[in-house]
């Protein structure tokens, strides 16, 4: 592959199978809303993401008002704090990030950058979304019910989850979410098994998977974990909607609830944390893998080089894929589970550190001796590296388990997973919506905005979130309503808190700007050809933006080579679409 | 060029941060300053790959920025160059791991000496348990919970009858001997977490969990709850006070005079 042959590439496979039925719609219904387009269904995930996303980010400002300025905000009581955490952890997690990078991303790009002309069970794909859209409405619902939504945390741990407690533990509230979550995956199994198949049977010709962009092998990779992973997510759900409703014992073991000996007894609290975070840890894994795939091919388009050891980037997402499926139990390191499983899952965790700062070494070994353009992608992928190298390096201190006994359940762990998983890939996703958005569009987004919604969002996370490690350091603990009264804080750690508050609303209300852009742009924005950013995915290489129902017009593309093929020494022109045959010699290029 | 020099203020500013910041961890009470130097020895490695990182991507956006006639050089992998990084980052990563595995043998470890204190959880105090003059704790059960036996003692175990009983009150330590807590609960899941000692595990119903430390300076220290347990889960406070083991004595003479048997006597 060093040795670029210019001139004509070599032969192409002939085709194996007949080019797919599309489904055609009719009316208008068909078209937008019952779509079976991947292209529209990608655009429905990605709104109704964004769109909890900023509900999320509401319940965010309310936390942080209570931790900033404790007692102010006299509505913002214990019941409502609990509940505001974990309704923002869920949403973010599991509705926002995992829906937006598979069910939006993934849908749009894997059939464009692959060559195909759409998913390969497109009646199931829409239904994917309508199963996500159920899902949603009833995790909503919570809100509205008697009691409100649960307030037992993200990770809803037995036996507080579904006790008088907790908010929502006896209402309705557990309820809606266990259900909300079931919903949520079904609709994903039928979206993960379309994402797999796909890539694996729908390549156009040429398209071997060497070939294939590093956004599809990490799209891939995360849709294959979530079909494995999502299961003990669902088995835990309904074991404790059993134990819930039907009195089972599950996970209930002889107990006294608020001075009532309750009927249960021989339940494990520990097995429902081993079910749920051998779900759990895959799952930020699945929310890694596709940023970490995409910002790949943001650095090489906007550096005009080739991604810097593109095999070694596929192993590494396949190594972490799979390794993160024996990491689980660093969550329970201090959760009394036997000590020995402790040896075990520190050397896996210290392990997966490995194949992952490859990852990192490649993308700015890509920049280096690069011809680096800084667009508006081009900086969020910068920012991702920093804050992904950043809370990535914290999680080496949690993963080690006799360092993470006093800094679990702190504010050390969590400014370690909003570093890594909240600040990191968002910005990513920011990046990734400017990168792509002529393509969907056919205009771009205004640059001066973009700036301004990078460099206020950047600063100000990691102004929110590196302090707050030492918060941790000190020993504050996460998950509490109200921190006053701890002899061993300092009073600066509450003008700390006061002062992160601040930047976390200033961040917050940035991201109105990006919003506006969003939309302001749809009617006003600079018009932009098939191909602006001059990228060799095929993608990019429609023959009409936004590209049409079957994308490709009367015949699918024929790739030639892989997806990296930027100045490429002596070319034309500093960039070959995969689907070019020839490469044209350069008339009389000055070396660089 | 503006972006090379924020990338560098960050990496500088956030080494300045650490060295400068009042945040850092609470003066420590107990033996398990083998914890803090691990921590140490990972704020060394992790600090330094950070700012090399990160310097490292300054650089490259000054030097390589996009300036008329500027060619990237096309190189699609480099094996030697790979291995090398891998192979040390593997170094780097055993270098951490070795340690913080042999400290946490250790603390899984409890020494034979070590006197056994039992701590209960339940939404939203913490009560405690001393093994009395026979040095023994009596068997419990979460079904004997009872007003008039709060800890759910078994009183059918003569162990259990001389055992001091102190429910939402003060646990106190005596300095320079080891002890091994017993933890569980009656609810739900707790955490007893007291910064200064820096062990901790939580406390599950239906179960026995444990760590062990050896106070090593006396004084008054906060007890958290460091596992969500309910909406009181901040407010499950406590206070653990390690004496010198005179006082210590004294506080167990006037203890004694709340065992099980004289607290709770069998209704006959």
């Amino acid at each position: 592959m060093v040795d670029v042959p210019l001139g004509p590439a070599g032969a192409v496979p002939p085709t194996e199978m007949e080019d797919m039925e599309l489904y055609h719609p009719k009316s208008w219904v068909t078209k937008y809303v019952f779509s079976q387009d991947a292209k529209i269904i990608a655009v429905q995930y990605s709104i109704t993401a964004l769109s909890i996303g900023l509900v999320a980010l509401v319940l965010s400002w309310l936390m942080r008002l209570q931790l900033g300025f404790p007692g102010v905000f006299s509505f913002i009581d214990a019941n409502a704090y609990y509940q505001f955490i974990t309704m923002h952890g869920m949403m973010m997690v599991v509705y926002v990030l995992t829906a937006l990078f598979l069910g939006g991303f993934g849908n749009y790009l894997i059939p464009l950058m692959i060559g195909a002309r759409d998913m390969v069970f497109p009646y199931a794909n829409m239904l994917s979304f309508w199963f996500y859209l159920l899902a949603v409405a009833v995790l909503m619902a919570s809100f509205f019910v008697p009691g409100g939504p649960t307030g037992a945390g993200w990770t809803l741990y037995p036996p507080q989850a579904i006790t008088s407690g907790t908010p929502g533990g006896q209402d309705l509230g557990i309820i809606l979410m266990l259900v909300s979550l079931m919903i949520f995956i079904v609709g994903f199994t039928m979206g993960g098994l379309n994402y797999v198949v796909t890539v694996l049977q729908a390549r156009t010709r040429g398209m071997t998977l060497m070939r294939m962009p590093l956004t599809v092998w990490g799209i891939f990779t995360a849709s294959f974990m979530a079909l494995l992973a999502f299961p003990a997510l669902f088995v835990g759900a309904v074991m404790m909607l059993f134990d819930r409703i039907l009195g089972t014992s599950f996970f209930m073991p002889a107990m006294v609830e608020m001075g009532q000996q309750l009927e249960r007894t021989g339940g494990s609290p520990i097995l429902f944390q081993h079910l749920f975070w051998f779900f759990g840890h895959p799952e930020v894994y699945i929310v890694a893998l596709p940023a970490f795939g995409i910002v790949s091919d943001l650095i090489s388009t906007h550096a005009r080089r080739n991604i810097f050891g593109y095999r070694m980037m596929v192993w590494a997402l396949l190594g972490i894929g799979a390794l993160s499926f024996i990491v689980w139990a660093h969550h329970m390191y201090v959760s009394g589970m036997n000590p020995y499983f402790g040896f075990f899952f520190a050397t896996t965790t210290l392990i997966i550190a490995v194949p992952t700062a490859i990852k990192v070494y490649n993308w700015i070994l890509t920049l280096w001796r690069g011809d680096i353009h800084l667009t508006v992608p081009m900086l969020f992928a910068l920012a991702f590296i920093v804050t992904f190298v950043n809370g990535g390096l914290t999680g080496l201190f949690l993963g080690n388990v006799v360092v993470d006994v006093p800094l679990s359940d702190t504010m050390f762990v969590v400014a370690h997973f909003h570093m890594v998983m909240g600040v990191a890939p968002i910005l990513v996703i920011f990046g990734a919506i400017y990168h792509w958005y002529p393509k969907v569009t056919g205009r771009m987004l205004d640059d001066t905005l973009g700036k301004l919604h990078f460099w206020v969002t950047f600063l100000g996370a990691y102004a929110i979130f590196f302090p707050m490690h030492y918060l941790g350091l000190i020993g504050v603990p996460r998950r509490y309503h109200d921190i006053a009264d701890m002899a061993f804080v300092p009073a600066s750690a509450h003008t700390l808190n006061a002062f992160i508050t601040v930047v976390a609303l200033i961040v917050g209300a940035v991201q109105l700007v990006f919003v506006f852009n969003l939309i302001w742009s749809l009617y006003r924005g600079r018009r932009a050809d098939g191909n602006p950013w001059h990228a060799t995915t095929l993608e990019w290489q429609t023959p009409e933006t936004p590209p049409p129902h079957g994308n490709w017009g009367k015949e699918q593309p024929v790739v030639y080579r892989w997806a990296y093929d930027y100045s490429v020494p002596g070319a034309a022109q500093d960039f070959v679409p995969q689907n070019q045959a020839t490469i044209a010699h350069a008339a009389a290029r000055p070396a660089g | 060029m503006a972006v090379a020099l924020i990338l560098v203020l960050i990496a500088v500013g956030s080494v300045l941060f650490h060295m400068v910041s009042p945040w850092w961890w609470t003066p420590i009470a107990s033996n398990w300053s083998y914890i803090d130097d691990t921590i140490t020895i990972t704020f060394w490695i992790t600090g330094i790959v950070f700012v090399a990182v990160v310097l490292f991507m300054a650089y490259c956006i000054f030097r390589f920025r996009h300036e008329p006639g500027r060619q990237a050089a096309y190189e699609p992998e480099n094996k030697r160059l790979e291995w090398w990084l891998t192979i040390v980052t593997g170094f780097g990563v055993a270098a951490m791991l070795a340690p913080g595995l042999f400290v946490w043998n250790q603390f899984i470890t409890v020494p034979e000496d070590a006197t056994d204190v039992e701590i209960v959880g339940q939404q939203w105090q913490w009560s405690y348990r001393l093994p009395g003059a026979d040095g023994k704790l009596g068997t419990s059960d979460t079904r004997n919970i009872s007003p008039d036996n709060p800890l759910g003692i078994n009183r059918d175990d003569a162990n259990g009858k001389d055992d001091v009983v102190i429910e939402g009150g003060e646990l106190r330590l005596p300095i320079g001997r080891p002890v091994k807590a017993l933890l569980r609960s009656v609810d739900v899941l707790h955490d007893f977490y007291v910064p200064e000692f820096r062990a901790k595990m939580d406390l599950v119903p239906g179960q026995i969990s444990y760590f062990w430390l050896t106070p090593t300076r006396t004084g008054t220290f906060e007890i958290l709850c460091a596992e969500l347990c309910g909406v009181g889960h901040s407010q499950m406070r406590g206070t653990v006070m390690v004496q010198t083991e005179a006082e210590y004595q004294a506080w167990i003479g006037e203890m004694s005079k709340r065992t099980f048997a004289r607290l709770s006597p069998p209704q006959n």
